[in-house]
């Protein structure tokens, strides 16, 4: 339905997006994940017709947007990443304003009152849009995106500055038009993907990190097992205990204290479940436990996880960081981390050893 | 294009904005009519409509300042370009809504000559003899009329261009008055003279310049009476040239 190949685009000598290629099959949902400035939203206006590339293709539904941007556009609509709407109008207004700019052959009446039903904004249809709440005026840009059943959706971040009820709202309302349309999504959240999308691509410093069905990613993120700990007791000989236990792959003490228990970082071997065995073996020596915080993957931990799993090691997502540090010295990195990797792995090595930095400090501090 | 033509046309009117631009454009032309017409005791349309493009300095601003400017500040452009809308199909919607308002204005105002009329026709009803031509020009009127609409045409091209090039209403009017401030009033530098009645331009190949750059000076063919069909063309190539442009400045921040 979607295809991009080898997309280049720069803004003088600021390369925006490098060599980019993905499809998308009809029907799917695929989520574009990548931290802020990774060049998610200039991808999409490129494939929008918003913006021209300065090379490669882009075609939607056999369409190739240059050659023929007004039927490629036909084919799209798209929700940026600000909704655009006039505020002096009336969503009934806007909407009839927007079924006249895409030349619908549908019957208006009957459409429009469709798409408010599909998006819920049918008790706001005669107000003016500048009274509308945030949640209300992306559901109308949402509305204005459906208008004229275009087979593509994009949308640019929708759920940014929604409350949580609205948020989920929103990702229900996204998953249910993936039945009948494509729809591509950007976001800087992981949950979010994972919550609604078939696909993820990830995206950084405008080059694709990876490009995989949601579940392997998920698999990833799961099996990655970080826990803050609590345990009151003495913080050498728990922190020791700790690093010792069989199952776990990395413990850290971190600086947070209540009382007279500390907080500890740890994180469990692949496929060990380390909760259990953790309190009993704790509650034989009577340090009681306190608290345990299960640790979501921020982004970066999955950009180097991702990049790892595509190398040699196979045991994805125990601890990264060790595995990092234990990297040989001078070891030939693998064509793929030269390509997309290099620059994460040099952020992660930076944050590593500015970490263990600050730990050493601590330290020092105790 | 009908859609966006639509669109702004709605947008003038539920906005202050056409109300305000089509009052005081009536409120000067009729004054203008009263003060060149009626109380110099003369049927000499030439001096009104001279003064009546003096106006449009002003006014063509507040018509062509918020059309680009306020898409772009609000984002909404992006709606604009994303929809199977050819940019020029989107620059002429816009053009042509201006220009819609400002022909609109430019017809009301045309029954300050009523009066003209009725006076004439009186007079000439009071006099025996039937030789001289007494009231106001028909021809001479109408000719005035399509050159102010075609010049208005021109300048609205201005300030369409001035307005996608900048993303600040306020920006965009001040420019486009000063722009057209210079188109129109340029020739009044060929007029300057000195205590000897020199002319302060004395290089005549300068002064030929001027001239022909000048909107102002182009028109005084009508204001004699004379239908300048050089002038009109030069208007309307104008205007092609200005709407050009902006669908340069559109397609040019596309690959920007």
């Amino acid at each position: 339905m979607i295809k991009i190949e080898h997309l280049v685009k720069n803004y003088g000598s600021n390369c925006a997006v490098d060599d980019i290629s993905f499809e998308v099959e009809s029907g799917e949902i695929v989520g574009f994940l990548g931290p802020n400035g990774a060049g998610k939203s200039t991808t999409m206006n490129i494939l929008t017709g918003y913006l021209s590339s300065t090379s490669g293709k882009a075609s939607v539904a056999g369409i190739d947007i240059l050659r023929d941007p007004i039927g490629a556009k036909k084919q799209i609509g798209y929700l940026p990443e600000q909704p655009p709407l006039y505020l002096d109008m009336t969503v009934e207004e806007y909407l009839s304003f927007n079924f006249n700019l895409k030349r619908c052959r549908l019957d208006r009446a009957q459409h429009i009152e469709e798409v408010c039903e599909t998006v819920k904004i049918k008790d706001v249809y005669h107000k003016v849009i500048r009274t509308l709440s945030k949640g209300y005026r992306q559901r109308v840009g949402i509305a204005q995106a459906l208008i004229g059943k275009p087979k593509v959706i994009i949308f640019d971040e929708p759920t940014v500055g929604l409350d949580p009820k609205q948020i989920i709202e929103i990702r229900n309302l996204i998953r249910s038009l993936g039945k009948d349309h494509t729809v591509i999504l950007s976001t800087h959240i992981l949950q979010e993907v994972q919550a609604v999308c078939d696909r993820i691509i990830i995206i950084n410093k405008g080059k694709i990190v990876a490009n995989e069905r949601t579940e392997n990613i998920s698999n990833m993120v799961e099996n990655n097992r970080r826990f803050n700990v609590k345990i009151a007791g003495p913080q050498k000989d728990i922190l020791a205990m700790l690093k010792g236990m069989s199952g776990i792959a990395y413990a850290e003490a971190l600086a947070e204290r209540d009382g007279d228990a500390y907080t500890y970082m740890i994180e469990s071997e692949y496929g060990v479940d380390i909760r259990k065995k953790l309190f009993y073996q704790l509650a034989e020596r009577n340090w009681p436990l306190v608290g345990m915080e299960a640790l979501g993957m921020n982004l970066e931990d999955i950009f180097i996880t991702v990049v790892d799993k595509s190398e040699e090691y196979k045991a994805v997502g125990t601890n990264v960081r060790n595995r990092i540090k234990r990297r040989p010295r001078g070891q030939e990195k693998s064509a793929l981390e030269r390509e997309v990797g290099a620059s994460l792995y040099e952020d992660a090595q930076r944050q590593r050893s500015e970490s263990s930095l600050s730990a050493a400090s601590e330290d020092d501090d105790e | 294009m009908f859609a966006i033509y639509r669109k702004e046309m709605r947008s003038y009117f539920i906005n202050p904005i056409g109300y305000v631009y089509l009052g005081v454009f009536l409120v000067f032309s009729a004054l203008l009519c009263c003060y060149t017409t009626l109380i110099s005791g003369s049927y000499d349309t030439s001096s009104y409509f001279t003064f009546l493009i003096m106006t449009f300095i002003i006014l063509i601003p507040i018509l062509t300042m918020r059309l680009f400017a306020e898409e772009r500040k609000l984002r909404t452009e992006q709606l604009l370009l994303t929809a199977p809308v050819t940019i020029t199909g989107m620059v002429l919607g816009k053009y042509f809504a201006a220009l819609t308002v400002f022909v609109s204005g430019v017809l009301i105002s045309c029954i300050n000559f009523i009066p003209l009329y009725i006076i004439g026709n009186a007079e000439r009803a009071g006099t025996e003899s039937n030789l001289k031509h007494i009231g106001p020009i028909t021809g001479e009127i109408v000719g005035s009329v399509i050159a102010v609409i075609l010049l208005g045409a021109a300048l609205i091209a201005v300030g369409t261009l001035i307005s996608a090039l900048t993303e600040n209403q306020l920006s965009a009017a001040v420019i486009t008055i000063g722009v057209i401030a210079a188109m129109v009033l340029l020739n009044v530098f060929n007029m300057l003279t000195d205590s000897d009645g020199q002319y302060l331009i004395g290089v005549y190949a300068v002064r030929a310049v001027i001239d022909w750059v000048s909107v102002l000076s182009r028109f005084s063919a009508f204001s004699n009476g004379i239908f300048d069909y050089a002038a009109l063309l030069y208007y309307v190539s104008l205007a092609f040239v200005f709407l050009f442009l902006t669908v340069r400045v559109y397609e040019k921040r596309r690959w920007g």
